[in-house]
């Protein structure tokens, strides 16, 4: 064939795939937008879920959700900050740094249901936790770590050296100079990877159906003591979240507005999804340039 | 420029002696090695003497820089040290030395400046703070100390709280002198301190250096021939990891005993 | 030469001027000083010393954290999975070859090869259909693209990556199986639907790890292919993707490995018969949609429970061994 001919059909053959991942894209959110926002009211949000009956809204879930992350997050964020730092400040560059690095790469490839199963196995079975927030949390932790640790990690690394430099000519402490001076610094870059991460989280049901479990038990949102089995926060309670609601809806429910329920419960997962990027992204920027720029 | 014959052997280097009681900090025989094998420094020993500017010259990759950093121990963790640096009767290239005080009396400034993104009081007070000094009085005199000293003061006094990143490159490296002057270090290492900077600023450096030198010790690597001549009391010459010459600037520069060192310094005057 | 020494000077009588027009003489007031050095602290340890301890060893124990973490996910799966050979005397090469799954009917009846088969199935083929749209999406924002039209390419693969599975699996159900079973007949369950709704989910994945791979390939070898005449396409073709090939293949594996790995999405539209399949059509099971399904359905510590493990210890496997060929090419792509 013709150089210039075979140019002429590649060429159009990518734009044509390109083109028709684009049109798959606009027909997913269209469909989960078009289908699922207009039955986002005021009431699906903030009334209960019903299990035979149409009408049921996602109050729960959705609180069961944010709470999931937030204790995720607390739990996670320390020792990723720790691991990064230790593999960006302080390993040395020999065969037990490459040993830790396989270990994390491993753990990040672990399917999402595989670890969900070890946390089902080590507390729900093993501790006697039963089905709730605490082993959907630490399941949802282990499965978080790898990706926020990487990305903190590059945060850190991102700082230029010269600032560490810096720091230990001062007679500063390696410790001391981390924290008071690289972590800062690192902090628009970190604060990006901990709201990429709180995306993922936010979206992921393999991991929390055998840990938090596929049902809530009721809950008062006006109970604030968290020991409490029906308060809102406490964490030993089993909790469905958003994502795992839209499973569990449409394999066992039997409700006969299912595919009302999951279009908006799924509207509203990728909604929140959609702003935890858009705020990442607007976030990173803003610190960055009030870091870098002069304050008068 | 610099001679780059692949065939260099190793002329008797020609280096200045003090007395013992005059030297702040003598290295012998100091050697460094990275990842393990490749050597770029070899057999350094040199006498640096109280309260002079000693500069160190050679082109790059002749090992001036890597030898300053050895001198504050900045070397630790991406080289192999071997060697003694002595300093008050210790040798402090040995692992018992603690690094942090040690750097708290031989302070650095570096090639670029790197103020922290924090405000101009706060990239002096921090180090001072992290040393345990809450005293606000006493931090506040030492800011103003400092700044003077570093010749800053007049143009950042009433802007203390502004960030130092909103300071030119000049200034920006000035408050980095004043910053390793609040520590009240005995000894201060400079690495090619003047080559981001233009030549106003560069000349008020130099200046600032030139009014420390009652005071302080201080040893200087640069690139820039005119600006060792101008404000260096000794002269160092590397070449390749070798000491090649070490003697008083007026000698370096207009009676060089090694031909690498004559050839180095016509080169770079043009 | 002499110019631009005229010119310091008068630079330096300028700096001179500004000092000397300064309000306070700088160094003529108070005087900062060296400090005698103290040398008895030079060798004793201090405040630093100690937090040097605190945090290399507070930075450490998250690292053993994770370490132990990895090893216990391992050594809890393991055990739990090798009992269905150990206790209840399962024959491994027939859990691993037979097709009768029906483990509460007792240890004759623990094969899983149907699932193992399915879930090789609609990794490869998901696999195959995403990675030529893959690598066009690549080859578009990287050669072909302005920098607007691939940021805006980008944030298309962000927003897929974005979408969470359970999403997908909706997607999948209601819109993918109703399109096959007019298509085809059936119920729509099966591994067309299940390849379909994996090829959009590790498109992302493979397609960000293609660019990164394109990216790295020097431009001097693009520019040199142009200018001995070659075409636009025959530099990508002969150039670039011969050069990236290791890479974009590690990408491959780790959109495969992805694939093998999701649970739910394909749970919700394989159709869950433990069937081995005769074709693309009819409901079956992947080793996840399995766990997914039966996990909560069993009693731990009996046979079918056990024959679950044993599944999950699987999937394991195949997830270590995915990571163990991406090193293996990686080594290879060094040399």
């Amino acid at each position: 064939m013709h150089a210039k001919t075979a140019n002429k059909i590649a060429t159009a053959t990518i734009y044509t795939l390109v083109g028709i991942v684009v049109i798959i894209l606009i027909g997913i959110l269209g469909n989960i937008l078009v289908s699922g926002v207009p039955h986002l009211s005021w009431h699906f949000l903030t009334s209960e879920a019903s299990s035979f009956q149409a009408g049921g809204g996602v109050r729960d879930q959705l609180w069961n959700s944010l709470y999931l992350l937030i204790i995720t997050l607390v739990i996670s964020i320390p020792v990723a900050i720790g691991a990064a730092i230790y593999l960006s400040e302080y390993a040395a560059d020999n065969w037990l740094t490459g040993l830790i690095k396989t270990t994390i790469e491993i753990l990040s490839s672990l399917p999402s249901i595989v670890v969900g199963l070890f946390g089902y196995l080590l507390f729900v079975v093993q501790f006697h936790f039963g089905f709730s927030i605490l082993a959907g949390a630490l399941a949802l932790t282990f499965f978080n770590l790898p990706t926020l640790t990487s990305n903190i990690q590059q945060a850190l690394e991102g700082v230029p050296q010269t600032q560490r430099d810096a720091g230990l000519a001062l007679g500063l402490s390696n410790w001391k100079t981390i924290r008071g001076i690289v972590l800062p610094a690192a902090l628009p870059g970190i604060l990006t990877g901990v709201i990429l991460s709180a995306g993922r989280i936010f979206g992921e049901a393999a991991a929390l159906i055998y840990t938090a479990g596929q049902s809530g038990s009721i809950i008062s949102f006006t109970n604030w003591n968290p020991f409490s089995p029906t308060s809102f926060l406490n964490v030993m309670r089993p909790a469905e979240t958003l994502a795992v609601h839209i499973w569990r809806v449409n394999t066992e429910g039997i409700i006969p507005d299912a595919n009302m329920v999951s279009a908006a419960t799924g509207a509203l997962l990728i909604i929140v999804v959609i702003l935890f990027n858009l705020g990442a992204r607007i976030l990173g920027n803003h610190l960055y340039s009030k870091m870098t720029a002069a304050k008068s | 420029m610099e001679n780059k014959t692949p065939s260099f052997t190793k002329e008797q280097p020609h280096i200045i002696n003090f007395d013992k009681k005059d030297c702040i900090l003598s290295t012998k025989d100091l050697s460094v090695f990275y990842g393990g094998t490749t050597q770029k420094l070899f057999d350094a020993s040199l006498q640096f003497k109280k309260k002079t500017i000693t500069a160190l010259i050679g082109g790059s990759g002749s090992g001036k820089s890597t030898f300053l950093r050895c001198l504050n121990r900045m070397n630790d963790k991406v080289a192999r040290v071997d060697g003694e640096i002595n300093y008050h009767g210790l040798d402090i290239n040995k692992s018992n030395i603690n690094v942090y005080e040690l750097r708290k009396n031989i302070g650095m400034v570096f090639q670029r400046p790197n103020p922290f993104p924090k405000s101009i009081r706060d990239n002096i007070t921090y180090a001072l703070i992290a040393d345990g000094e809450r005293n606000k009085k006493k931090l506040d005199q030492i800011v103003e100390e400092s700044l003077r000293a570093a010749a800053l003061w007049d143009e950042v006094k009433d802007n203390l709280n502004k960030s130092a990143l909103a300071l030119s490159g000049g200034q920006q490296q000035r408050l980095c002198i004043a910053r390793a002057l609040a520590l009240k270090p005995e000894v201060l290492l400079l690495d090619e301190p003047a080559s981001a900077l233009d030549p106003v600023s560069t000349s008020k450096l130099e200046d600032t250096l030139k009014q420390l030198r009652s005071d302080y010790s201080m040893i200087m690597v640069t690139h820039n021939m005119q600006q060792a001549s101008r404000i260096s009391d000794y002269t160092a010459f590397f070449h390749l990891g070798h000491v090649i010459e070490y003697d008083t600037t007026a000698n370096i520069f207009t009676n060089p005993q090694g031909k690498l060192t004559e050839d180095y310094i016509r080169g770079s005057f043009g | 030469m002499n110019l631009e020494n005229n010119n310091k000077e008068n630079l330096k009588d300028v700096v001179n001027q500004a000092l000397e027009d300064q309000t306070i003489k700088h160094v003529k007031l108070n005087k900062i000083g060296p400090d005698k050095a103290n040398v008895d602290k030079l060798t004793k340890p201090s405040k630093e010393t100690r937090q040097e301890y605190w945090g290399k060893g507070l930075t450490a124990a998250a690292i053993l954290l994770i370490i132990i973490l990895v090893v216990s996910i391992i050594g809890f799966i393991a055990i739990h999975g090798l009992a269905t050979f150990t206790q209840n005397h399962v024959n491994p090469w027939k859990f691993l070859t037979s097709s009768d799954w029906d483990p509460g009917a007792g240890k004759n009846f623990v094969g899983a090869a149907p699932m193992i088969v399915t879930s090789f199935a609609v990794t490869l083929f998901s696999a195959i259909v995403a990675t030529p749209f893959a690598i066009a999406i690549a080859l578009f924002m990287t050669e072909y693209a302005s920098k607007r039209g691939s940021k805006y390419l980008q944030f298309v693969v962000e927003l897929l990556v974005g979408i969470p599975s359970v999403v997908y699996g909706f997607l999948g159900l209601t819109i993918v199986v109703p399109f096959i079973r007019n298509i085809f007949g059936g119920t729509g369950f099966g591994i067309l639907a299940a390849t379909l709704v994996l090829f959009v989910m590790v498109l992302p994945t493979i397609t960000s790890l293609t660019v990164d791979a394109l990216k790295a390939v020097p431009d001097h070898y693009r520019k040199a292919s142009l200018a001995l005449g070659a075409t636009h396409w025959q530099t990508i073709y002969r150039v670039v993707l011969r050069v990236a090939t290791p890479r974009i293949l590690t990408a491959v594996i780790f959109g495969m490995a992805r694939a093998f790995g999701e649970a739910l999405a394909v749970q919700m539209v394989i159709g869950n018969a433990v069937l081995m399949p005769s074709n693309l059509i009819s409901p079956s099971a992947t080793l996840t949609s399995q766990l997914t399904s039966q996990m909560g359905n069993t009693v731990m510590g009996t046979l079918p429970n056990n024959a679950l493990w044993s599944l999950a210890l699987l999937l394991l496997i195949m997830a270590l061994f995915f990571n163990f060929l991406v090193r293996l090419i990686g080594r290879k792509g060094e040399k």
